[in-house]
């Protein structure tokens, strides 16, 4: 194995070690919602994507219906497909190397796969960082899901404050231009306005769907009328 | 099954289909101007709600409470570049002491 190589491995283990403790979290808030051992599990082995098992939990500890959770962290999930649009290129996987792969996109695997311009460093790069994380995130979701149990309820520990820390945290790095400054702060104002008035779990959902849209109209304002001064 | 479990049935289903479609369907189709754009915005809008309900909301009730405190650290330890794990536990923590003494 060269040097090049040895040095992706490496990156990668580190990241997906230091990723894969967030499971801890999860775990804890997960089993102190009332999910199930079994339940907060099964979310971090066959959906084994962060921010939408959290957002499934957090619908669920708001006293939101499961269905609507789910809504909402299946919609959050949808940008793990445009992540494989970027990769297919690179990994050109097929039969059941197709369905495997397809588990390991997530944040963390694409932006490593994608800081490497040869396809085999990629690929090098998708498969140690997505393996090691699956590994650490399934292994600290349990330990984390037998704490929870014991604690038994988010408040306690402040479980419930790191929920919405956890949402800031993936937020945070998103928020370099305008349009997505103003897209955040209109969610925002969307979905606390609604808050009184539905049930909870939907506000996120209208105000997420409101906030796209108002987004889309935004950027093809800018584009207009960059557009018009050329 | 409880309805808790068709939940998590659901999650599952959901977000493994995102993933495969990705690696599936002929990228002309997918890699349209528009859903390019509605991607980049579909993180930031719905975990800016996310946020903003975890935060504010208390069934459907608006409320300022300690949780408010956690977010605050959260975001202080956040714009000095504190890793994730740290922020987390530092947020947890803010907001239990906040509890514990008021």
């Amino acid at each position: 194995m060269d040097t090049s190589q040895r040095r992706i491995i490496l990156d990668s283990l580190g990241l997906g070690i230091g990723v894969g403790t967030y499971g801890l979290t999860f775990g804890a808030i997960a089993t102190a919602s009332g999910l199930s051992v079994l339940q907060t599990c099964a979310l971090s082995l066959f959906a084994f994507t962060g921010a939408s098992q959290f957002a499934f939990v957090g619908v669920v500890a708001s006293g939101g219906a499961p269905l609507t959770a789910a809504l909402t962290a299946t919609l959050l999930g949808a940008r793990n497909m445009f992540y494989s649009i970027s990769l297919a290129a690179l990994l050109r996987v097929r039969g059941w190397r197709r369905l495997a792969a397809a588990h390991l996109v997530i944040d963390e695997s694409t932006a490593m796969a994608l800081s490497h311009k040869d396809p085999r460093d990629a690929r090098t790069a998708f498969v140690w960082t997505g393996v090691t994380i699956f590994v650490m995130w399934n292994l600290m979701t349990l330990l984390g899901a037998l704490a929870g149990n014991a604690i038994g309820d988010p408040k306690v520990f402040g479980l419930d404050a790191a929920v919405a820390a956890a949402f800031l945290g993936l937020v945070w790095p998103r928020l370099t231009d305008r349009l997505a400054q103003i897209v955040a702060l209109c969610s925002v104002l969307i979905a606390v306005a609604l808050v009184p008035f539905s049930t909870p779990g939907v506000p996120i959902i209208i105000a997420g769907c409101g906030a796209v849209a108002l987004g889309l109209v935004w950027k093809r304002l800018i584009e207009h009328k960059t557009g018009a001064d050329d | 099954m409880t309805e808790l479990t068709w939940g998590v049935a659901f999650v599952i289903v959901g977000t493994y289909l995102w993933k495969l479609a990705g690696l599936s369907v002929p990228q002309t189709v997918l890699e349209h101007r528009v859903t390019l754009a509605i991607a980049a915005l579909i993180p930031v809008a719905f975990l800016s709600a996310l946020v903003a309900v975890q935060t504010f909301a208390d069934g459907a009730r608006l409320v300022l409470d300690a949780r408010l405190v956690g977010v605050g650290v959260a975001a202080i330890l956040l714009s000095l570049r504190v890793p994730f794990l740290p922020m987390l536990i530092a947020a947890a923590a803010s907001t239990a002491l906040v509890r514990m003494f008021f």
